[in-house]
């Protein structure tokens, strides 16, 4: 497929600015290009099929199944877009004062109200754009709370070795020192190990509960009490929120900081890049250092508080990613009280999977799973040579979207498969068996795999050339630089 | 790429996939064939400074790989002398040649007596048949 500058022609144009009829603005000549830019000159009926094509390239959630673990691609369902698009919440300014405002922020003020109950701890901030910042906001929350009590030696966030990479790069943001706490056969934080790294220096746990393995931690309670017995926090990272909805708060399993992943849990939009939305929810103690401002209730009436004088500060302009709020509440209150059947759909799709693959897998943890579960392929690379990878790349021939591989890193020749809670049996089956036929095509045809894919787009991509030479953008002066790229 | 799987027996071992050939106070550490087969091809080594001090058991450089990141563990302790800027320049030759050209780093060891503590080729062996 041509590039769009490829298909540039001089003078080519797909529509007509009006003529400027007011005094033109003098412009420094310091501050004026020299060359005009080099845009493409295509015109619109070109531009539309250009773009169709490389949508039709594309491939989402909505274009078929997506088990991408840890990521929850869940079905954005359409009455969303419906409720975002209604003008008062479309058209609203972010200045708007709070009087010509009240719905959007009673909205707010209720989405901060569901979320409380769903981590099961009272003061919620909307701010945080991603559970990214999320993360960096708990951090920032923590150590707010223990300079608060003068204890300023306490330095050190315990991570598990299953951990998101998030997890480490936070801390290091936050300007923790990090350590890391080992996992046991079973799949649990090893609380021998815990005991032995936990002390006066320890500002907190981070920790995923499923675990990036879909495992729930059978001694959560007794690793909370292991951190609180010294003062330290634990700071719940809601990426595998979408398992326990309804059924367990992080809160009561001894969560202090908790933040949610509106755009995994919750619906909004994920593919693309976002925007995401990362919320974050705390114990009373640590409510006057949230973010300013927050949504309050005063009677019948709602405001942002900007009033926090022990607060952190703002982590993001005005008061968060408005349009992913109205999406996620929408999304609630369709499931209503029945939110619960959400997790317990995906908890259940998952173990069906894993059920029906276990056989044909290796299954390094054999428990019941959450909403997500991890398989090797090590017997397939032992016995015929075909990695992760390669199975990877052959379900797309499949028309799937490849799990996530090699991760966690505990697990050699990872695939970690979440199939959220919207697909039907049938489409589960299919799945099914498309991994089951690549098992057996890792006996019989070998080769097929590790060329795979061969009915895609693209075949197999160079992914050490890319890594070590990365092309990212299109190179004028050598015609057809970019085209080699294109053309394998 | 990388030649076939081999764990020689002159050189000693880290289960967390490092190897240290010791000469006189002296050793060259690297990454074991296990190691660079489990992570695939390097596109990356970030290695230490010349004098930085490396204590056992701790992350002193970092390797990446189009699956991962990973630390490398020390086997032993001590100063760093010389990182190896072939290594840098072209990861691919620690796959290439693990134990040889892919060498990472040479250094003077502080605690003689950790050497003891290392595996040998048959323990290492056994130990990476369990995983």
């Amino acid at each position: 497929m041509e590039l769009i500058f490829e298909k540039s022609q001089p003078g080519r144009r797909a529509g007509r600015v009006p003529s400027y009829d007011l005094p033109v603005p003098e412009i420094p000549a310091e501050l004026r290009r020299e060359t005009p830019p080099r845009l493409p000159e295509v015109p619109e009926n070109e531009i539309v099929r250009h773009f169709t094509e490389l949508a039709d390239r594309n491939f989402g959630i909505d274009t078929g199944f997506y088990p991408l673990g840890s990521c929850t691609m869940k079905y954005n369902p359409r009455v969303n877009e419906r409720v975002v698009g209604l003008p008062g919440f479309r058209d609203l300014h972010p200045l708007q004062e709070d009087e010509g405002a009240q719905g959007a922020l009673e909205l707010m003020w209720e989405l901060q109200e569901i979320l409380a109950e769903v981590a099961g701890l009272p003061a919620v901030t909307l701010q945080p754009a991603a559970g990214s910042q999320g993360e960096l906001t708990g951090l920032m929350l923590m150590r707010a709370a223990f300079a608060d009590r003068g204890e300023h030696g306490r330095n050190v966030i315990i991570t598990a070795d299953t951990a998101h990479g998030t997890n480490p790069a936070s801390v290091t943001m936050a300007g923790f020192e990090l350590a890391k706490v080992a996992t046991t056969d079973r799949g649990n934080l090893d609380l021998d190990d815990l005991r032995g790294k936990v002390d006066d220096r320890t500002a907190g746990l981070m920790l995923t509960n499923p675990s990036t393995l879909g495992l729930f931690d059978e001694g959560i309670e007794e690793v909370a009490e292991v951190f609180h017995s010294r003062g330290a926090l634990l700071y719940y990272d809601g990426a595998n929120l979408n398992a326990v909805v309804g059924r367990s708060r992080p809160g009561d399993m001894g969560f202090d900081i908790v933040h949610y992943n509106l755009h995994k849990t919750f619906s909004q939009p994920h593919g693309g890049g976002g925007p995401g939305g990362g919320p974050v929810a705390v114990r009373a103690e640590l409510e006057p250092f949230l973010p300013a401002p927050v949504v309050v209730r005063d009677g019948d009436a709602f405001r942002l508080d900007h009033d926090r004088p022990r607060s952190i500060g703002r982590v993001r302009g005005f008061a968060g990613p408005f349009g992913v709020f109205v999406r996620s509440y929408a999304f609630m209150r369709a499931y209503g009280a029945a939110l619960r059947e959400m997790s317990d759909a995906a908890v259940l799709n998952a173990n069906y999977l894993l059920a029906r693959l276990k056989d044909v897998y290796d299954l390094p943890y054999d428990r019941l799973c959450m909403h997500e579960f991890v398989l090797s392929a090590r017997s397939l690379k032992r016995e015929h040579g075909v990695t992760a990878l390669d199975v990877a790349k052959r379900l797309m021939d499949h028309g799937i979207h490849p799990p996530t591989i090699y991760f966690p890193l505990v697990v050699s020749e990872a695939l970690m498969i979440e199939p959220t809670e919207t697909e039907t049996k049938e489409r589960l089956d299919e799945f099914v068996d498309a991994m089951r036929s690549i098992a057996a095509e890792a006996a019989t045809d070998p080769e097929t795999l590790k060329g795979a894919p061969h009915t895609r787009p693209v075949r197999r991509l160079d992914e050490v050339k890319a890594a070590k030479e990365p092309v990212v953008r299109y190179a004028f002066e050598q015609p057809g630089a970019a085209a080699t790229i294109e053309s394998r | 790429m990388a030649g076939s799987e081999s764990y020689p027996d002159d050189l000693r071992y880290h289960p967390e996939h490092d190897w240290a050939r010791v000469d006189g106070d002296e050793a060259v550490m690297g990454i074991t064939w296990y190691a660079q087969d489990s992570l695939g091809e390097l596109v990356l080594f970030d290695g230490p400074e010349v004098g930085a001090t490396l204590t056992k058991d701790e992350a002193y450089a970092e390797v990446e790989s189009v699956k991962a990141v990973s630390d490398v563990i020390a086997p032993l302790s001590g100063e760093v002398l010389e990182v190896n800027q072939k290594a840098v320049d072209e990861p691919e030759t620690v796959n290439e040649d693990p134990y040889g050209e892919g060498w990472l780093v040479r250094i003077r060891i502080s605690a003689p007596g950790e050497v003891e503590a290392l595996l040998d080729a048959g323990a290492y062996r056994a130990h990476i048949a369990e995983l």
